[in-house]
């Protein structure tokens, strides 16, 4: 074998790994939309990869994880992201304890031990608030895009938001614009309402440092630092952070096709 | 005659569906029947008045949609499901009670009770809200008298202290036949999986002789034990031990089970209602019928009680009686009783060598298998 791949098959995006596991290093990275076939975006990952690198599918270990791993079938095993987020932020740092993570459909707090090992996790309701997806939402209410986040959220006085359910907040914002409060302020204040949601779920966990936010949304600078400041606690990103998940399926798929040769040699 | 285990097994899964015939059967011949919805209805009364306890349907989501005409959304299913069946009258056993046995535990059963009072007479004891002190206890002793009064009255007959101790021999022995199948789960790996054990536990309810109960539930065993001695292991020692507690569980929320049994684990032991909360502790044959009764009940550690710290102590003496691997616990929707506990159950449970803890809040919709399958399947990853 030459390579692991880890393929994250998210609510809005795929992102893959190829791994090698020998100089414990990434070899290259892929995200795309997930769109409406989580399995044709894995396929496109996997194909990419093969022909770039002039891989054969043998020389090959592939693990998903994600909401769509269970629609991929040329994988050789599926983990939950779960797991997958624990092994992949201890690879970025072996110093990370607790991870937050903010996908596009749900949000969880993950505590890993000194060897990257899942203590305990939590993850949010069974509903959009406080996720990608939330943002997203309100975001297209703004007409803005969600990377300039950071530029209107700058310095601006957050609105105060009440409402965490992603269809009340909808009116909620559209009434507080109708009141005439700025766009900035509106989306700081929706930036605000996300960083409560996390920091919430984070308390109900004793949240060791060090901590490591990751998911798309960690890309905001802005988000950081409210949750860093809601937290009282540093909290650090990687610019791999969006990967992560995928990242630990590539880890754990090294692990297991190094068990299987053993196995298989005589 | 040849005994086939999972025969048996499924003997007890389709007790709920079948019996009722039987129960057809015993009202035609003139018994009465009492319909009861919790572990704290106390069915030695029931029995020594001669007539039947019966559990009633309250477990699948069939009902709900009739029962949200009079209640609302936001109300924990069981409640719901128990209203609905008995506003549509679509439980046979519902059906065939003379009279519904409730109790106030939660906020959203007695209230409920009121409702369900004008579609059928409803008996409602009055359950303090503390285990502890002598005015409780006195208060829940002059409820099971009262109780046994509304029976007399009822069904036109003398309860005699006689009648009393037998029911009391008779409901000690059909538990001590439970807990002898139950604590197979003990066994490493057990004999049965979490789904068969399930199917028993509640199966069990839906029997209504303590020979019938007894002679199944003793053969079972002993059926269990010869296969698993021949080999037979329906479970691989490897799995993670899983202890389940929480609210009641069976029908619709059996794919909790389902789903850490199909994602590499085994549930060896039910703390709940459905398993052996209600089932531990025997009445004590040798004091007072009435004292006996009233204090094994009010022991029942429930989360409408507080405080509950029995209901730990159970929990960390289960863990390593069962040598359990992880808890999973299941609230039901807008159960506030289990829901706020769950914090200090969390910490109870990790007190214990640090033994994992999860709960998950469902209902009885399919609709969340996705979900719950992540969060499960993540929790056994981890052990």
């Amino acid at each position: 074998m030459i390579y692991s791949i880890g393929i994250d098959s998210g609510s809005t995006a795929t992102k893959g790994i190829l791994y090698d596991g020998n100089n414990k290093e990434i070899v290259d990275k892929i995200i795309t939309p997930t769109g409406w076939s989580p399995k044709k975006a894995c396929e496109f990952i996997r194909d990419e990869f093969m022909k770039k690198y002039n891989l054969k599918r043998e020389e090959l270990y592939i693990v998903s994880t994600g909401y769509g791993r269970v629609s991929i079938d040329f994988v050789d095993d599926s983990l939950t992201e779960i797991t997958c987020h624990g092994k992949g932020a201890f690879f970025l740092s072996e110093d990370t304890r607790t991870i937050l993570d903010i996908g596009g459909q749900d949000s969880k707090v993950i505590k890993i031990d000194n060897s990257g090992n899942i203590v305990d996790f939590l993850m949010n309701d069974k509903c959009a608030a406080g996720t990608g997806r939330f943002l997203e939402v309100m975001m297209n209410l703004l007409g803005s895009d969600l990377e300039d986040l950071d530029i209107i959220t700058k310095g601006a006085v957050p609105a105060k938001i009440n409402s965490m359910c992603t269809v009340f907040a909808e009116s909620e914002v559209i009434s507080i614009l109708a009141q005439g409060e700025t766009k900035e302020s509106v989306a700081a204040g929706i930036l605000n309402s996300i960083a409560s949601k996390i920091s919430t779920l984070a308390g109900r966990m004793n949240v060791e440092s060090d901590i490591m936010f990751t998911g798309g949304l960690a890309q905001s600078e802005e988000l950081t630092k409210l949750i860093s400041e809601k937290l009282e606690k540093t909290v650090n990103t990687d610019p791999l952070s969006q990967y992560n998940g995928a990242i630990g399926a590539a880890i754990v798929g090294w692990q297991k096709a190094k068990r299987r040769n053993r196995k298989n040699s005589p | 005659m040849n005994y086939s285990l999972p025969k048996a097994f499924q003997e007890f899964d389709d007790a709920k569906k079948e019996n009722f015939i039987k129960m057809k059967d015993l009202k035609e011949k003139g018994k009465n029947v009492v319909g009861t919805y919790c572990t704290y209805s106390p069915t030695e009364i029931i029995k020594a008045a001669k007539a039947i306890p019966v559990g009633l349907c309250a477990m699948s989501d069939e009902s709900i949609e009739d029962a949200e005409k009079h209640l609302p959304r936001n109300l924990c299913p069981l409640i719901k499901s128990s209203y609905g069946y008995a506003l549509t009258d679509s439980c046979p056993y519902f059906y065939f009670s003379d009279l519904i046995l409730g109790e106030t535990t939660c906020d959203g059963k007695k209230k409920m009770y009121e409702l369900m009072n004008e579609v059928k007479p409803v008996h409602l004891m009055q359950l303090p809200q503390t285990t502890e002190g002598q005015m409780s206890f006195d208060l829940w002793k002059s409820e099971i008298i009262k109780f046994k009064e509304r029976l007399e009255e009822e069904f036109d007959i003398r309860i005699s202290d006689e009648d009393l101790k037998k029911a009391i021999k008779d409901r000690n022995k059909e538990r001590k036949a439970l807990k002898s199948v139950y604590e197979l789960g003990k066994m490493v790996p057990p004999p049965f999986t979490g789904e068969n054990l399930l199917s028993v536990l509640y199966g069990t309810t839906f029997k209504f002789t303590t020979e019938e109960i007894i002679d199944s539930l003793s053969e079972l065993r002993e059926n269990a034990l010869k296969e698993y001695e021949n080999g037979n292991r329906p479970v691989s020692e490897d799995k993670p031990r899983i202890l389940i507690t929480g609210c009641p569980m069976a029908g619709a929320t059996m794919k909790i089970v389902k789903l850490i049994e199909e994602n590499g684990g085994t549930v060896v032991c039910f703390e709940n209602c459905t398993g052996l909360k209600a089932i531990e502790e025997l009445v004590n044959e040798d004091i007072d019928a009435y004292d006996a009764l009233a204090e094994k009940y009010l022991n029942i550690p429930c989360s409408v009680m507080t405080p509950n710290e029995d209901r730990f102590k159970l929990l960390q003496r289960l863990i390593k009686e069962y040598n359990i691997d992880g808890v999973v616990e299941m609230v039901l929707q807008a159960c506030h009783t289990y829901a706020i506990e769950s914090y200090n159950t969390k910490n109870a449970v990790n007190l214990v060598n640090d033994t994992p803890f999860i709960s998950v809040e469902t209902d009885y919709s399919q609709s969340d298998i996705g979900q719950l399958k992540t969060r499960l399947t993540a929790f056994l990853e981890m052990l």
